[in-house]
This record gives C-alpha cells, sequence and structure tokens, in this order.
C-alpha cells in the first residue's frame, strides 16, 4: 500500500490499463511530453509511446470526433478535455454521437471512451474552468457519469470506466487533486460503477453528496456529532446511473435526508436525487428532503467563489431544518 | 506584402476526363478500367438514378420516410465509393445512401432506415460503414479518428468522409481536416458541392472561390473535380486512396456537381431559391448522358442493356419494399436494450414497463 494523492492514483490507474490492455490510448491537449496541465499524465508518454500517449491539436469537438473513430477501430480511447468548461465546445461529439453510438447502430458498434476531466470550483480558475457542469450529461442518455471523492475510488472507479464498454464521463474535482492523500492498494482493483458509497455511517439524517461536496458534508456531519445528531454520508461516486438501493436504504433508516451538490440549484442532480426519493420511500419520511446548492447564477468570478460555494455550516442549517421540521 | 490567394485559387482548376459530350479531354488522366468495369459503373449510376426515382415516389405515396434526393449527384457518389476496397470505412451524411448499398448495405435496410427502423443502420457483418450522419459534420471528426486507428493499426485502408458545400461552413468540417492532417491519417474526406446548403448559395456561404483550397491550410492536397464526370470522380479517389494507404496522408475533394431535386422529401421547394434556367443548364452536364456517349462511342452501350438495368432495379426494389414491410416492427424494449450492454436501474425499470405495454 502506499500513500497517495487523487492525481497520483488517477495516474496509477491509467498506467494500469496502459500496461494491461494495448487498445487503451490516452490523448488529449497537453497530455503528451508535458504530462497534463495537472500532470495527471506524468511519464505516462515516455513509458508507452507516442502512438499510445499522445498530444491533439486544441479543438476538443476534434478530440471527441477522435475518440470516436478510434472507438470504431477497435481502441478504447481515454480522451482528456482540459477542464470540464470547455464541454460545450465538444457537446455533439459527446451527447449527440458516442452517446448513442450503440442505440444507433443498433447494438452493432459500441464507443468503450472514458472522457476524463477537471472540474469543480474553489481553485480560484478563470473563467469557464470551474463550473459544475455534471448534469448536462448526466440528463444524456446512453453515457455513465462517474465522480470521485478520494483517491482509492478514484483508482478502482477510474479503472472500471476504462475497461467499461459502454461512454463514461469521469469528472476529477480540482480541489481534491492534492488536498489529501490516502492508503491506495498498488496494482489493479475496481469498483463497480452506478454503486454509491456510505462514507459514514449515522442513524439520524441521511446527507447526500458526490466529488467535494462529500467532505463538506463529512465535516458538518463532525460539527453535528457536537450536537448529537448522527449524520450517515453517502457519497454518490456515479451519479448516472444513480444507486438508487443504497439511497433509500438510509433513508428508509434516518427517515430524513438532505442532498449538496457544488452545482446550481436548477435542474440538477440533486433534484433527481429528491425526486427518487419522494417517489420510493416518502411514507418514510419525517420531513420534506432539501438541498443545499449553489445559487442559480453563471459560476461567480474568483473571488466571490469562496461565498458562492456551499459549505458546511449550509449544510448543518438545512439538517437542523430537517429535523425540526 | 505580396498578395498570395489569387495566386493560390487560380491554382485549383477543375479536374475533369469526361467533357459533356462524353468526350475524353484529358487522355493521360484516363484511368486504367477494363471494359467490364465501366459497363460497372454505368450500371450503377442508372440503377441509382431509377432508385432516386422510386424512392421519391415511395415517400410521397407515405410508403417511405426521410428521403434526401440523389439524382445529379450519382457520378460524385458512386464514381468515389468505385475507388474503394471492401475494407475502407465509409461515414455518410444523409444524401449519401447510394455509396452505402453499393458498399454492401442491403436495399431493405436502406429503406428500413428511410422509415426510421434501427435495423437500418446495422451494418452487416464486414460492412464497413457508419449509418448515415445527420449532424453535418460530425463525420468529418470522426474519421480522422478511424483514419487515425487504421494508421496505428498498420492497415491498408482509408477512411472516407462525405460532406456537401454548406458542410465546410461546420467548425467539424475544420477540425476534422486539421486532425487528419496533422496526424497525416489516411483519410479522404469528399465535398459535394452542389452549390445550396438547402437554400443558401455556396458564395453566400463563403468568400473562398473553391472548396478544395480548404485544404491548404490543413496542410493536405485538396482537388476540384467534376462532379458530374464519373471517370474524374474515380480517378481523384482512387489517387487519394493510393496516396493516403502509402502514407501520404489525407486529402480533400471537391465534387463539382447538382442535385435536381429538393433538399429532402420533408417539404423543401428548390424554386424558391433556384431558377429553372439554372436547372437545365446543369441537366446538361449529365452524369448519365456523357458516360453514356462515352460508353456507346466505344460500343459498350446500348438501349436494350440500359432497359435491362432499368428493369433489374426496379424488380430489386420492390422486392426491398416487400422485404422491408415484412421485417419485424421495433419495439421500445428493443432500443431500450440497445442503450447499454448491461441496463442500468432505471432503464431495467423501464424495460419491464415497456414489457407489460407490449404484451398487451
Amino acid at each position: 500500500m502506499a500513500q497517495m494523492t487523487m492525481i497520483q492514483a488517477i495516474t496509477d490507474a491509467m498506467r494500469i490499463e496502459l500496461a494491461r490492455d494495448e487498445n487503451v490510448l490516452i490523448f488529449g491537449e497537453d497530455v503528451g511530453q508535458n504530462g497534463g496541465v495537472f500532470r495527471a499524465t506524468e511519464g505516462l508518454q515516455k513509458e508507452f509511446g507516442e502512438e499510445r500517449v499522445f498530444d491533439t491539436p486544441l479543438a476538443e469537438s476534434g478530440i471527441g470526433g477522435l475518440a470516436i473513430g478510434l472507438a470504431l477501430e477497435g481502441f478504447r480511447p481515454v480522451p482528456e478535455i482540459q477542464f470540464f468548461g470547455f464541454v460545450y465546445e465538444v457537446m455533439d461529439s459527446i451527447s449527440g454521437q458516442m452517446s448513442r453510438l450503440r442505440y444507433r447502430s443498433g447494438n452493432t458498434e459500441h464507443a468503450p471512451i472514458t472522457i476524463r476531466s477537471p472540474f469543480g470550483g474553489g481553485v480560484a480558475t478563470p473563467e469557464l474552468h470551474a463550473d459544475s457542469l455534471e448534469g448536462l450529461i448526466a440528463q444524456q442518455p446512453g453515457i455513465k457519469v462517474v465522480i470521485p471523492s478520494t483517491p482509492y475510488d478514484a483508482k478502482g472507479l477510474l479503472i472500471s470506466a476504462i475497461r467499461d464498454n459502454d461512454p463514461v464521463l469521469f469528472l476529477e474535482h480540482m480541489k481534491l487533486y492534492r488536498s489529501f492523500r490516502e492508503e491506495v492498494p498498488e496494482g489493479e482493483y475496481t469498483i463497480e460503477i452506478g454503486k454509491a458509497d456510505v462514507k459514514r455511517e449515522g442513524k439520524d439524517v441521511t446527507l447526500i453528496a458526490y466529488g467535494a461536496m462529500v467532505h463538506t458534508c463529512l465535516k458538518a456531519a463532525e460539527e453535528l456529532e457536537k450536537k448529537n445528531i448522527d449524520a450517515e454520508v453517502i457519497d454518490l461516486r456515479t451519479i448516472s446511473p444513480l444507486d438508487i438501493e443504497t439511497i433509500i436504504a438510509s433513508v428508509e433508516k434516518t427517515n430524513h435526508a438532505v442532498v449538496v451538490q457544488e452545482a446550481q440549484r436548477q435542474a440538477g442532480v440533486a433534484a433527481n436525487v429528491v425526486a427518487e426519493i419522494q417517489e420510493r420511500a416518502i411514507l418514510h419520511l419525517e420531513a420534506p428532503v432539501l438541498r443545499v446548492t449553489a445559487p442559480d447564477t453563471v459560476y461567480p468570478f474568483a473571488e466571490a467563489e469562496s461565498v458562492w460555494l456551499p459549505n458546511h455550516e449550509d449544510v448543518i442549517q438545512k439538517v437542523e431544518q430537517v429535523l425540526n421540521f | 506584402m505580396k498578395p498570395v490567394l489569387e495566386s493560390i485559387e487560380k491554382k485549383f482548376e477543375m479536374f475533369q476526363i469526361l467533357n459533356e459530350e462524353g468526350k475524353v479531354v484529358n487522355e493521360e488522366a484516363m484511368p486504367d478500367l477494363s471494359d467490364e468495369e465501366l459497363k460497372e459503373l454505368m450500371t450503377r449510376m442508372v440503377y441509382t438514378r431509377v432508385l432516386d426515382q422510386r424512392s421519391i415516389a415511395l415517400n410521397r405515396q407515405g410508403r417511405l420516410g426521410f428521403y434526401a434526393p440523389t439524382a445529379g449527384q450519382e457520378a460524385s457518389q458512386l464514381g468515389s465509393q468505385f475507388a474503394l476496397e471492401k475494407e475502407d470505412f465509409i461515414l455518410p451524411g444523409y444524401r449519401d445512401i447510394p455509396q452505402l448499398i453499393w458498399h454492401g448495405l442491403p436495399l431493405y435496410q436502406a429503406f428500413l432506415f428511410s422509415r426510421g427502423h434501427y435495423h437500418g443502420n446495422q451494418m452487416p457483418e464486414g460492412v464497413r460503414a457508419l449509418s448515415p450522419q445527420i449532424i453535418i459534420g460530425a463525420q468529418y471528426v470522426q474519421a480522422a479518428g478511424v483514419a487515425l486507428g487504421m494508421k496505428l493499426r498498420g492497415k491498408k485502408t482509408v477512411a472516407v468522409t462525405y460532406t456537401g458545400d454548406g458542410g465546410t461552413s461546420q467548425g467539424d468540417f475544420y477540425e476534422g481536416l486539421n486532425f487528419a492532417g496533422a496526424y497525416q491519417a489516411p483519410a479522404i474526406f469528399i465535398v459535394q458541392n452542389n452549390f445550396f446548403a438547402i437554400s443558401v448559395p455556396v458564395e453566400k456561404q463563403t468568400a473562398a472561390k473553391t472548396l478544395a483550397q480548404k485544404a491548404v491550410a490543413a496542410g493536405m492536397e485538396g482537388y476540384q473535380v467534376d462532379g458530374m464526370d464519373v471517370l474524374a470522380v474515380y480517378a481523384a479517389t482512387k489517387h487519394a486512396r493510393e496516396k493516403a494507404i502509402n502514407g501520404g496522408g489525407p486529402t480533400l475533394i471537391e465534387t463539382i456537381c447538382y442535385r435536381y431535386g429538393p433538399h429532402t422529401m420533408a417539404g423543401d421547394d428548390p424554386t424558391r431559391y433556384r431558377t429553372e434556367d439554372l436547372d437545365s443548364e446543369w441537366e446538361k452536364k449529365d452524369p448519365l448522358i456523357r458516360f453514356r456517349k462515352f460508353l456507346e462511342s466505344k460500343n459498350l452501350w446500348s438501349e436494350e442493356e440500359e432497359n435491362k438495368v432499368i428493369e433489374q432495379a426496379r424488380e430489386d426494389i420492390r422486392a426491398a419494399i416487400k422485404q422491408a414491410d415484412e421485417y419485424p416492427k421495433q419495439k421500445v424494449t428493443d432500443l431500450i436494450n440497445n442503450m447499454f450492454e448491461d441496463l442500468p436501474y432505471n432503464l431495467q425499470e423501464q424495460l419491464e414497463e415497456y414489457q407489460a405495454k407490449e404484451s398487451k
């Protein structure tokens, strides 16, 4: 076992898959000799050669189309979109094309593509770098959306994503890249896509989150413990498809839930989770399921982001509202 | 500063082998085709013209759905496809049904595509092609990927993709060309310039004098070819293919052609944007007329032979429509099962819901 940051765990997963399957190709802007702007692909070109790990011209739609074409030739492409705020440039390749390939071809073709992309607030980027745009893709049938919150999960989920025979969007929260280390096994292991993880067990209220907000919820849970409130924290890990079983089992136990997302409120992933809970477990609820989200503005300029982003105090406030309903 | 645009544009002269009278005007460019192959080209063009006429009629009778007419573009479509090998990969636009058929898509499946049945998109084993792309230009970036894949695999094959003049305005057009150029991937990008993107004329799409010159910015060869001359299209595509499989990189081919019919059968009225004079001017350049004259001058074609092809096409179309009619109707449960390799919970639930509905 080694202590790894999330970015190291991600590099490790790619190295393992490059070595295991010669059809795995890694490409994107600056991922070759430069090792990626976050160094996620550090050393991989040197180790596996320029035919397996290579730079692309600076054009996101081209990267998406390249991935689809390579998939049609039997490769297993792992393209990087340098920042997920650039997704608008590649929306057709993702939503109009690769997500529909299996369906469109009547199951005669498929797109085993894993798109990796950094996203998320709190690191003072320029505009259109930090936005939480996962909901755009979670609404698209035909593609899975995975968002890890820890180094251990990141490695196991990325290996699963690369081995998946359908497209997976793998979003990496920038704030988590180097924020902490944890024990990560050497060698390969997988974590099933579509399975949530209970990051903290509790009996009074269920906090449901993904990405950096998992840590916000864990911090809130620690504070709540001081007030004798025992919060359970579920890390969705995959937001499409959701792990309904884990969510419902927890809500049936705690009878209270708060869903937390870094994204804006309107038409979000949290709203979908709330809808699933009320459709499936309303008689177990003792209070409405509330949401903690960012406000419905576009992502703020850097100086305002610390106020704009949801924090653990927002979570605590909603938990108290739910428990005192 | 020295002006360069004009000098570049002057270099793009239209490549032609047969003129409108069916006379060879470029003897040294004549492709090496046997008499049988020449006759096969004519057979395919006649057959495809009949298929177009019948498809339009069937659409009007409500027996076909979405259809984009092809008459006037046969030489561009069939001349280029004729230069390909079975292992080459075609990424077509929505007007490019003839190339798919001659690459191996059975006729009844082409009809099912028109009707909106997924079986029309299922390429038979060994037929290397995608179903027609609807988003203009999306196939261009994908073609770069297929071609790069072929290069990485060390194959001696090419990816061939088609769009129209309007497609050259799209961002994906430039990205596809640029990627293929950067990777020196074995791709052939064919632009069928029929002068109208639905209704907008090409001179309102671009200030470029030719579409072929757009290749220059991507560092590749661009050819402007008479798209009503099947031998010129064949020869240009064959040349591009030879170059590509020998490591020479991609090529852009602009074929100058015309679509006699509407953009699609869904209500487009070409009289709103084209004159009758223009139509008849182009009909004089017709690819079938000039190739027929050429073959007749070599004693390779007769009215009798042509009638045989027409009869064969009609018979095949009748049989294919019947086969399409008899093919099992698609179900929502089929579509649900085509979404993922393993169904997630939501689709699993919805599958059960639709199984119940469909068993009623």
